[in-house]
């Protein structure tokens, strides 16, 4: 089932499941804007080895991850 | 919607994309600026040897110098595999179970035996850790290392490396634009200044390079 994920400082947190398009669905959509709003990205894991940056919650995507902005240390 | 530039190439628009021609540059910048910094040193010594045998100590103190100062070139090359910051051993464990699961058998037993992930990329190998990569271009026995993290101090150690790993993924070039590069130089340099429980993952991802080139 598909799943919506923010690494956190727990390790990391599931913020939604749904399957296919419906109630679950818009949950995880509305969980995901919210997420971007306090600066999180969202990163479609293919589940082999690439992933893309996604702005919307793709809903046949496996695996979307939210992870925070990285810098040059 | 699908973006494929990193969003925080926003925070670096004055720097060029990366890419083979631009690191192959940086090698050459990073060769000369050795030599730039040691040729003096040793020049030096061998002068004070030769006007005042009894300036050898301070001679020698100039050869030290020569030899320091690359050396510390890599090691804060080898510094970005290095771990850094607090541990977080309460959530470290689910961390790690979600950073092994991002990763295929292969790197996901030489992660847990040394703390690095080898991942490959379109610019060569990388090895990721907590505050960067180390890049191994094929057929190269040059690497480049860069320096680059998540701000947010509060997440464990994998998922450090995660947020790291799928940046990676998702624009290699655009990550290794947004890092800042610490260093080039010969592997071997940067091997020995590494931690040894890390040593087999830098020989996998060098022997992943050579054998592409």
């Amino acid at each position: 089932m598909p799943r919506l994920v923010r690494m956190d400082a727990t390790g990391h947190s599931q913020l939604a499941e749904w399957a296919g398009s419906g109630v679950d669905y818009d949950r995880a959509v509305e969980a995901f804007r919210a997420e971007l709003e306090e600066g999180y990205i969202g990163v479609w894991d293919h589940r082999d080895g690439t992933a893309t940056q996604v702005r919307e919650l793709p809903p046949d995507a496996d695996l979307v991850i939210l992870r925070k902005p990285i810098a040059g240390g | 919607m699908a973006s494929a530039a990193l969003p925080e190439l926003a925070a670096v628009p004055w720097r060029a994309p990366i890419d083979l021609e631009r690191l192959r540059r940086w090698g050459r910048l990073w060769t000369l600026w050795t030599v730039g910094w040691t040729i003096p040193f040793i020049v030096a010594g061998v002068a004070l040897t030769l006007v005042e045998p009894m300036a050898i100590p301070v001679a020698v103190a100039s050869f030290a110098h020569a030899w320091v100062v690359p050396e510390l070139h890599a090691f804060r090359g080898a510094s970005v595999l290095r771990q850094k910051g607090e541990r977080h051993a309460e959530a470290e464990p689910v961390a790690h179970g979600f950073l092994a699961d991002l990763l295929d058998h292969e790197p996901r037993d030489l992660q847990r035996q040394t703390g690095l992930v080898l991942e490959r990329g379109r610019l060569g190998q990388w090895l990721v850790g907590e505050a960067g990569g180390i890049l191994f271009l094929p057929g190269s026995r040059r690497v480049h290392c860069f320096c680059v993290g998540v701000t947010d101090k509060e997440l464990p150690p994998s998922d450090r490396i995660a947020h790291l790993l799928l940046a990676l993924r998702s624009d290699e070039i655009g990550f290794a634009t947004v890092a800042n590069h610490a260093f080039s130089g010969a592997s071997w340099r940067v091997r020995r200044r590494l931690p040894k429980p890390m040593r087999p993952a830098f020989d996998q991802a060098l022997a992943a390079a050579r054998s592409a080139g």
